[in-house]
């Protein structure tokens, strides 16, 4: 195994590559690639949720100085595919959502391209819409199978005969509102097409060079070797950069009708609220049948949750309550409302952190019901080998976690009974929930390494650093697995004319790519022995890993926290989180440490703050920018402690490694509301976690 | 309608035209390709554009360049003694203090001037004596740093980091 035998880079606390560049500001984003005089595009968003486009009027646009084009659907219909409603811009008058595009224009600089953008004048036919979960008019119905390809049911035993023979029963409903990832770069794109032969070079700031190349590729009808992806560095993503979205090809259709011209596209912090994706709202059900000693007989997680009628996408809400605890009968459900509202996606950790909330939950009123302590209800339903599959656990230490993590925080000085400690005007609780996250690797990526002159070894994957520590640890996995020293690697990625690499997502990055980068680096020893020569190259793709058949491969985490709600206001503070997590090796411990406690804090703001909140008459977000929509700020975080055990799991990967990027949400705001009625014996079911549920 | 104005960019004197719509920060960065001052949101409300103008923070996106002609102005690439980081930007690098780095110079930048702030005495919300000398102590640089968002939640590393650099 690696780390055991090389330069010892792997686990140790390396500064970012990139880190001198991104303090001073001058590490470049997908929007700063400079280009002489380059155009800028401006989209034009449907005003309506539901209806066609009779006309649109652009003579006014257009007799303003310095417009270079406009683009509407009678100018572009049937130049890309439009079976994917979200890559279909402009191919007909159909609007599925408000905040859809239905016209741009291009002109010489951004203030004229927005400002010719609302004169742009669009005439609508108006259907009826529906926008709000429950659906008052539309059935719902099963996906054929949730994001991951997971089965969208489950049943094991008969849940229903157990739930009514159990002695203490939890039936509780718990809602979760759209999320806006929100990253705080906006999404971004820089287009030039060349004409004879046809070719695309895009800067996007994205989470997979390859996925843009290959989705775009599709789209346009164009062979993948004509398009160029450039993304060296992202301003975050959090899983809306995952894929790409409507504005890619927006801008490629400017930059095809203007050959030759850079074309820059930047969305607006509130045309992200339509047009990158969110974590759609969901209403999950949960019934808990247990004996009073605890033990979970029976458990039935039922999901509702909003897709989009242009595309469907179902979140894995209810899949941990396959595999977190013991129930010898199981039903998960997922059922999708179809709604004319812009496309739901990926938002970290999709599934688990809605779906941990109302697990997590529930597990804390079991636990009450039960009079048992939160800990110790956990730990008596630990299965000992992953209840969906039979496969025994690669290694489940959530048992560790929760122990360590109680001696951390101090959990056995809390009062036994909820409402019992205040301090002034606060009522102060803790709160504790466990996190789970599987330990993905995705196939298909494949890394370069050459000898140059110097003796240093160039390293080429197509992976991304979204903030994620890419750079850094991908050098140190390199280092090792050579056997140099992290500065004789001189590491490439963000460019589709490198080794295909999959996405940045799921947690599945250093399995992923490290492993082929491992993978390479064996391949160069063998075919290089020990001393190669200037221009020795190999390459090698992520290897199968036979053993993901044989073993259930999750990471695990414990979650706890102090609230203080204030009696009169009913103001939730979070003066301190802790989380324990066990993730297998960490490469890089100060950017891991950043991945976890960043995570946590999100799944704070999550719990405090979080709320899209719909105009059901109009369809559109009421608070779509960020003072609306507010994310934790630096006065809303107080202390975040993250812990890890010091473990390798040897069946995951030649690294023993897994992800850290989404485990960190997973649980904290389960946690926080736990917190919160230890503190004042309040139950919120519904996040977010605002100072009304505390009031009356 | 455009005009001509001048404005002094980390120590450089640059001749400029704009629009007279066109804020400071749009000046900076699609007119003299200074992209250290990010746009997150361009409406005042994250703090990615934060730039120093005479040692105040200042948001570039709520700024019109024409209103600033002859200015002098500071961005996080400009901070520091040539190849030497500016002490706050030296201690986001020791402590990590950022992740995806796009909402970092703004952070730095505001981290200055704050800094400053507190030297000559401003009060903030959460200043327990009015009437005392005012600290940077981490409720201090934790209210004072609120008007910058990072949606990477580097906040904790980003107080230490302050605390570090503070003299
Ligand atoms: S871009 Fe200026 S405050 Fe957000
Ligand atoms: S470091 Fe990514 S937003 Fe702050």
């Amino acid at each position: 195994m690696i780390g055991t035998e090389g330069s010892g880079a792997v686990g140790a606390p390396m500064e970012r590559i990139e880190g001198r560049a991104k303090v001073t500001g001058t590490a470049p984003y997908a929007y700063e690639h400079d280009f002489p005089d380059p155009l800028h595009v401006h989209p034009v968003l449907s005003t309506v949720p539901r209806g066609r486009v009779r006309s649109v009027d652009v003579s006014a646009a257009q007799g303003l100085t310095g417009v270079r084009a406009t683009l509407t659907a009678p100018d572009v219909a049937g130049t890309v595919g439009a079976e994917d409603r979200e890559f279909a811009v402009l191919q007909d008058g159909e609007v599925f959502f408000r905040g859809q595009i239905v016209a741009a224009v291009v002109a010489d600089t951004p203030e004229i391209a927005r400002q010719a953008a609302t004169l742009v004048r669009v005439d609508y036919e108006v259907d009826d819409h529906e926008v709000e979960l429950p659906p008052a008019r539309r059935e719902l119905y099963r996906p054929e199978e949730v994001n991951t390809g997971a089965e969208a049911d489950t049943a094991r035993g008969d849940a229903d005969a157990v739930l009514a023979d159990s002695t203490v029963r939890i039936d509780r409903t718990y809602r979760t509102p759209r999320e806006y990832n929100n990253p705080m770069e906006p999404h971004c794109s820089i287009a030039v097409w060349e004409t004879d032969p046809e070719r695309l070079v895009l800067y996007d700031s994205t989470q997979g060079v390859h996925v843009v190349r290959r989705t775009l590729a599709e789209v346009l009808g164009l062979d993948a070797e004509r398009i160029r992806v450039i993304s060296p560095h992202v301003g975050g993503g959090f899983g809306s950069k995952g894929s790409p979205h409507a504005h890619n090809v927006l801008v490629v259709l400017a930059a095809r009708a203007l050959p030759g011209r850079a074309v820059k596209l930047a969305l607006t912090r509130r045309q992200m609220f339509s047009l990158v994706g969110y974590r759609p709202n969901t209403i999950q059900r949960i019934r808990i049948g247990a004996e009073e000693d605890g033990r979970i007989g029976a458990l039935v997680h039922d999901v509702v949750e909003t897709s989009s009628l242009a595309k469907e996408y179902a979140e894995q809400s209810g899949v941990c309550s396959r595999m977190m605890y013991t129930a010898r009968a199981r039903r998960t459900t997922h059922r999708l409302a179809a709604l004319d509202v812009p496309i739901p996606f990926w938002m970290r950790a999709p599934g688990e952190a809605p779906g941990m909330f109302a697990l997590e939950t529930a597990m804390d009123e079991l636990a009450y019901a039960c009079g048992l302590d939160p800990i110790e209800l956990r730990l008596r339903n630990e299965p000992g080998r992953d209840p969906e599959s039979g496969l025994p656990w690669s290694g489940r230490h959530l048992a560790r976690c929760l122990r360590q993590g109680a001696e951390r925080f101090g959990w056995d000085t809390r009062p036994e009974l909820p409402r019992g400690h205040r301090d002034g005007d606060w009522w102060v609780g803790t709160g504790v929930a466990s996190a789970v996250y599987p330990r993905l690797t995705l196939p298909g990526s494949e890394a370069e390494i050459v000898l140059e002159r110097d003796g240093s070894h160039t390293v080429s994957i197509g992976a991304a650093d979204i903030g994620t520590g890419t750079w850094t640890a991908l050098t140190q996995i390199a280092a090792d697995a050579l056997g140099c020293g992290p500065d004789r690697v001189r590491l490439r990625i963000g460019d589709s004319r490198l080794p295909t690499a999959s996405v940045a997502g799921g947690s599945s990055g250093i399995s992923s790519w490290g492993s082929a980068v491992v993978a390479a680096a064996r391949a160069f020893r063998d075919a290089h022995g020990d001393r190669p020569a200037p221009g020795a190259r190999s390459r090698a793709e992520t290897p199968e890993n036979p053993e993901r058949e044989e073993y259930a491969m999750y990471s695990f985490g414990s979650q706890f926290a102090e609230v203080r709600v204030n009696a009169d206001t009913g103001e939730v503070r979070v003066p301190r989180i802790l989380g324990v997590f066990s993730a297998g090796r960490i490469i890089n411990p100060r950017t891991a440490r950043s991945q976890l406690t960043g995570g946590m804090v999100m799944g704070l703001s999550m719990a405090l703050h979080e709320e899209g909140v719909v105009d059901p008459r109009f369809g559109h977000v009421v608070n779509g920018d960020l003072a609306g929509y507010h994310v934790a700020a630096n006065a809303d975080v107080g202390r975040v402690e993250a812990e890890w055990l010091d473990e390798v799991d040897p069946h995951v990967n030649a690294l023993g490694a897994a992800g850290v990027g989404e485990i960190g949400i997973v649980g904290t705001a389960a946690a926080i509301a736990n917190a919160a009625f230890h503190a004042t014996g309040v139950r919120v079911r519904d996040l977010p976690l605002t100072p009304d549920r505390f009031l009356g | 309608m455009d005009s001509t104005i001048t404005l002094t960019v980390d120590g450089e004197r640059r001749e400029l035209t704009v629009d007279t719509r066109t804020t400071l920060l749009d000046a900076l960065r699609d007119r003299l390709g200074v992209y250290a001052p990010k746009k997150g949101c361009d409406h005042g409300q994250c703090g990615s554009c934060t730039v120093l103008m005479e040692d105040r923070r200042v948001l570039a996106c709520l700024s019109l360049a024409v209103a600033h002609d002859g200015a002098r102005v500071t961005t996080a690439a400009g901070l520091g003694d040539g190849d030497e980081l500016h002490p706050v930007a030296g201690a986001f690098l020791d402590e990590d203090a950022f992740q995806c780095g796009y909402c970092t110079p703004g952070q730095i930048c505001s981290a200055v001037g704050m800094l400053s702030e507190v030297a000559s005495g401003w009060l903030s919300h959460v200043t327990e004596d009015p009437e005392g000398p005012v600290e940077a102590t981490d409720a201090e640089i934790r209210e004072r740093m609120s008007g910058n968002l990072c949606r990477c939640g580097a906040y904790p590393h980003i107080v230490a980091a302050i605390r570090r650099a503070a003299p």
